[in-house]
């Protein structure tokens, strides 16, 4: 290939990249030729993580057709190269050597949260890879290392930032909440979450009257919400997973558990199978939240991805609305696209000093990065359910269902309160 | 003396020309395996080699327990993840590296051994394969619960890029786990063709005529217990160096329970070859399964392949081909 | 009611209710690890494709999800009768059953668990029958039903099972064929057809337990993981071969658990439980509710 031909692709897939993002197909784009670029990356397809790692592979396969569509990456087929780690971080340092050495794959990224993303770590770092990572939380504070780019909200502050929109809320209701109290699930990101809330709490000078782990495998939390409404608390913090979500929060039903607020950093509303069993309990419930389908988040290409994704998701059964990981998961891949396109060839040492350089324009919004490869600006959403009569997805797809209260910048309602049983 | 002679017939005893044999052999394959996988010059060979030794020496020291004498152990990885979180205790306490942190794994795991020799004395079959589970869900718990080696959060090992003489940190922990795994298939050997081996068929065989007849259960089965605890140990000792990263879900992982009971009952239990042949084409199926099939269903042919086995082979590979001989 | 008392008696509550769930998850395993001898480690997975099956037939039919599992229990009967006869010419007849019987199970297990990922997804399912989201309030202590309510079924169905172990002839026969099969052939009884029978029964009640799970708790397949251990340790506790001592196994359980977590914390329930266990297994094997060996 000459290096005029070339250049005019990239002009190509530069105008066809833009009309990609406003959801306009390129009636004939030249198709891609050449090797295949290859992507390689253990994803959890099956074990405790594969709730979240299939819809991060669905959105995967969606972004490389589009890709392809457009002509490719470097005029080459992009092509995905996979391997189930069945959830298990002892898999994965064998999958990230055979993806390098066996498949000699030209990038890498990452399958879904810390546990699978800090095995491969030291393998990447020895072949000096850059790796664009899906959700994790504080892999590279321990690692350091500068070709590590993390899409997550979460941001590098966490003890000081992630609990942050949840207390800027309550502190701002009327008259000033007095105690908390704060319970989480023994596994990283909860007890992160959990560590911040406790943090901040301290700042605000709040009163901790409860503050408990629980562990994973916990049947029945009426014991844990009965601790808690026994402490009479003000604000009600909780960092839990998927099925801990739903016990917990059926049980403060149960118990006609009520605070002037509850959330935290619940991990499970987020997923339409949760919405739709929970319907009525989640309203006034304030959690954290990656993305929500209200008016001030309509970035470009976003609405286009998770129309796509939901026809896929229904045949694959996947999660049904996509609403967490799929924004997410395709900002990895954008991020990744861009910064090869920028610097033009396959270079790793060129790629992370484009990434660290650069902001990104992705379909969760404009990103940049900091030195460890985390989001320079934190966006922990804190959105509130709100109006939820029943399990009806399709109200979950529409604005006004999930309020965002924080950050001030995508605000797009008001806090109702209290939590509970008054509410309903 | 009749239940000695009669589970005599069973495991040949080793000749010196046998040991010199076995172990000439074993030190042969090393060399040949770690030249040809520099030859191959493919870091991933090492990790993979790695995965598969780890489980060589696991099914090995579940069949010293589980073949030779019967006891079925279903808290594997209990076992398992002290080894790898004693090394990761020391390397956060005193910085040891990794040798050292083996050779207390080996202690520890030991000790616990010892412990559930205590169980394995008032305990028979199904009860104490139950205690053994409990005690794995007790590891856990504490584990999880003990913030010095991360909790529920995991620990980071930052390991260096290369030893030398070594090309790469790959083929270090192949060549640390290749000799550990050679060491603890010679153990077993040993124990088998030994009076230890004898007495541990003949309690396995019939705990009461055993005894009966002068077999002295109650010490054969805490150094079985013991010895079997500390090789478990020992392979997951250098488990937190492999992935760099060691939570206590992945430690303790159903995997290696699992997997330390189908390995030597698919290759034969009660024999030092079962547990090695069984370990290898079950986890290089395991692997080559994870980078071929990849989806969920390669787990299942865990499944098909274990129900297969204890169906229709139930001596083990290893019974297939004395069997074929026989006949 | 003084607030740590109604604590006390609110965690005692919850926890009967809880050990209720444990109970009926375990019961079908008293039958065939305590009775028959047979250590069916695939049982709580059996338990969580009931819950799966509860989950498309009740969704599919419209039906209550214990009364679907009602009418499943038929066909889990059939597939227990299935296992066993697999189980029984390969295992038992054989003579080897400790060891290989195990592997044969755990490869079920496994089966089972794949299987289902491989049709339904990684998904969370569950069921939302019209009484889940009322509790019942008497001062200072509730009642949800979603707790009571499969609770309740499973303790009477486990009822009525030990009332007819103990008065039908078959029934006896089932209780006899562990301690004495040579005495069943004298009376001219098929010890294994005995056995089919039982370990259909136990396997039908891993799928009514899974109707009772799917209501209190929202399933995915590896759900049954976290019973394995509980369930095990129930049978034992309670004895083994005794429905009663199973259920009051599970009811301590429960309560042990639901004390713990509100008292010193929901961290430390599980040692206490497998703790209890391992003291019981050390101290007193033949069960907290057996009879003295």
């Amino acid at each position: 290939m000459t290096k005029i031909t070339r250049r005019s692709l990239g002009q190509l897939t530069a105008a066809t990249g833009l009309a990609a993002a406003s959801g306009i197909r390129p009636a004939a784009a030249q198709a891609p030729s050449g090797p295949p670029l290859r992507i390689g990356y253990s994803m959890s397809l099956s074990g405790g993580l594969a709730g979240n790692g299939r819809p991060a592979l669905a959105t995967h396969r969606i972004w490389a057709d589009d890709v392809n569509a457009r002509g490719g990456l470097l005029g080459r087929p992009v092509e995905l190269v996979h391997y189930d780690d069945q959830s298990n971080g002892a898999q994965v340092p064998g999958i990230y050597t055979k993806l390098i050495d066996v498949d000699k794959v030209d990038l890498v990224v990452s399958g879904y949260a810390t546990a699978i993303i800090a095995p491969a770590m030291p393998i990447v770092m020895q072949r000096g890879m850059t790796i664009v990572t899906l959700l994790g939380t504080g892999v590279n504070h321990e690692f350091r290392y500068d070709r590590h780019f993390n899409i997550c909200p979460v941001g590098s502050q966490v003890k000081e930032t992630f609990a942050k929109g949840f207390f800027d809320i309550a502190m701002a209701m009327d008259p000033k909440p007095r105690t908390i109290a704060i319970a989480a699930l023994d596994s990283d990101f909860p007890q992160r979450t959990a560590e911040s809330a406790r943090f901040l709490a301290r700042q605000h000078g709040l009163r901790v009257v409860y503050d408990r782990s629980y562990p994973p495998g916990t049947v029945d939390f009426s014991p844990i919400m009965r601790s808690i409404q026994a402490a009479r608390p003000d604000l009600v913090y909780i960092g839990s997973y998927p099925p801990d979500s739903v016990g917990l929060l059926r049980s403060a039903s149960e118990l006609r558990m009520s605070a002037r607020m509850f959330g935290g950093a619940m991990i499970g509303p987020q997923i339409s199978a949760l919405k739709a069993q929970l319907g009525p309990i989640l309203n006034n419930l304030v959690t954290w939240d990656v993305y929500a389908p209200e008016p001030t988040m309509q970035f470009p290409g976003v609405e286009s991805l998770l129309r796509r994704y939901r026809e896929v998701a229904a045949r694959e059964q996947t999660d049904a609305l996509g609403l967490y990981v799929p924004p997410l998961a395709y900002s990895q891949m954008q991020v990744l696209e861009q910064a090869v396109k920028r610097v033009g060839r396959i270079d790793q040492a060129a790629l992370a000093a484009d990434m660290h350089a650069n902001a990104f324009d992705t379909v969760i919004g404009p990103l940049t990065f900091d030195a460890l490869g985390e989001w320079t600006e934190e966006r922990n959403l804190y959105v509130q359910y709100q109006g939820v009569t029943d399990g009806n997805l399709e109200r979950f797809a529409r604005p006004g269902t999930q309020v965002i209260l924080y950050p001030p910048r995508y605000k797009s309602g008001e806090l109702r309160g209290p939590y509970g049983a008054s509410a309903t | 003396m009749t239940v000695k002679t009669e589970a005599a017939l069973r495991p040949r005893p080793a000749l010196p020309a046998g040991h010199i044999a076995f172990w000439g052999g074993a030190a042969l394959l090393c060399l040949a395996l770690v030249a040809g996988f520099r030859v191959l010059d493919n870091e991933y060979a090492w990790f993979a080699g790695y995965f598969i030794l780890q489980y060589v020496l696991l099914a090995t020291a579940w069949n010293i327990l589980g073949g030779y004498a019967g006891y079925v152990n279903f808290g594997a990885a209990g076992f398992l993840a002290v080894g790898a979180y004693t090394t990761v205790a020391l390397r956060k306490a005193f910085g040891l590296d990794l040798l050292p942190c083996i050779a207390a794994a080996a202690c520890i795991g030991g000790l616990l051994g010892l412990g559930t020799g205590w169980l394995a004395l008032r305990l028979k079959g199904v009860y104490f394969a139950i205690a053994t589970l409990s005690l794995a869900v007790l590891l856990h718990t504490i584990v999880v619960n003990w913030s010095f080696v991360g909790g529920s959060r995991g620990a980071y090992v930052l390991r260096p890029a290369s030893i030398p003489p070594f090309v790469s940190y790959g083929e270090y922990l192949f060549v640390v786990m290749l000799v550990l795994a050679v060491i603890g298939v010679g153990i077993a050997r040993g124990i088998e063709g030994s009076r230890l081996g004898m007495g541990l068929a003949a309690l396995r065989d019939d705990e009461r005529a055993a005894e009966a007849a002068g077999v002295p259960t109650l010490r054969l089965k805490l150094v079985a217990t013991t010895l079997s605890g500390a090789l478990m140990a020992v392979a997951g000792a250098p488990l937190s160096h492999y992935t760099g990263y060691l939570n206590p879900e992945a430690a303790f992982g159903l995997a290696f329970s699992v997997n330390a009971i189908a390995m030597p009952l698919i290759g034969g239990a009660g024999t030092w070859f079962g547990p090695v042949i069984g370990a290898v084409l079950l986890a290089s199926l395991q692997q080559a399964a994870t980078v071929t099939i990849s989806s969920a269903a390669n787990l299942m042919i865990v499944g098909v392949v274990l129900v297969i086995f204890a169906a229709a082979a139930p001596r083990g590979i290893v019974g297939l081909i004395r069997g074929g001989r026989h006949r | 009611m003084d607030p740590e008392l109604a604590l006390l008696v609110n965690a005692i509550i919850s926890g009967l209710l809880l050990g209720s769930l444990y109970a009926a998850a375990a019961a079908g395993l008293a039958i065939s690890f305590g009775m028959l001898d047979i250590v069916n480690i695939a049982h709580p997975a059996l338990v969580v494709l009931g819950a799966f099956a509860v989950v498309v037939v009740s969704g599919g039919l419209g039906l209550d999800p214990l009364l679907s599992a009602v009418l499943l229990a038929p066909g889990f009967w059939l597939l227990g009768a299935g296992i066993y006869t697999a189980y029984h010419h390969f295992f038992e007849r054989r003579g080897d059953q400790a060891l290989h019987g195990l592997a044969f199970f755990f490869g079920v297990m496994f089966i089972i668990e794949v299987g289902l990922v491989m049709v339904f997804g990684a998904d969370q399912r569950y069921v939302d029958p019209s009484y889940a989201s009322i509790t019942y309030y008497f001062g200072d202590i509730d009642l949800p039903l979603r707790m009571l309510v499969p609770g309740a079924s499973a303790l009477a169905t486990i009822g009525a099972l030990a009332l007819y172990l103990r008065t039908t002839f078959t029934g006896r026969a089932i209780a006899a064929v562990a301690q004495d099969p040579e005495a069943l052939r004298l009376l001219a009884i098929d010890p294994v057809r005995i056995k089919r029978f039982a370990f259909g029964i136990s396997v039908a009640l891993a799928g009514l337990a899974g109707g009772a799970l799917v209501v209190v708790q929202p399933i995915d397949p590896w759900s049954g993981h976290v019973f394995i251990g509980r369930v095990f340790a129930i049978v034992i506790m309670g004895g083994m071969a005794s429905l009663s001592g199973c259920v009051l196994a599970a009811l301590a359980f429960g309560v042990a658990e639901n004390v713990t977590a509100a008292f010193y914390g929901p961290s430390w329930s599980p040692a206490v439980a497998f703790g209890a266990l391992l003291l019981v297994l050390a101290f007193r094997p033949q069960g907290l509710f057996g009879r003295a060996a």
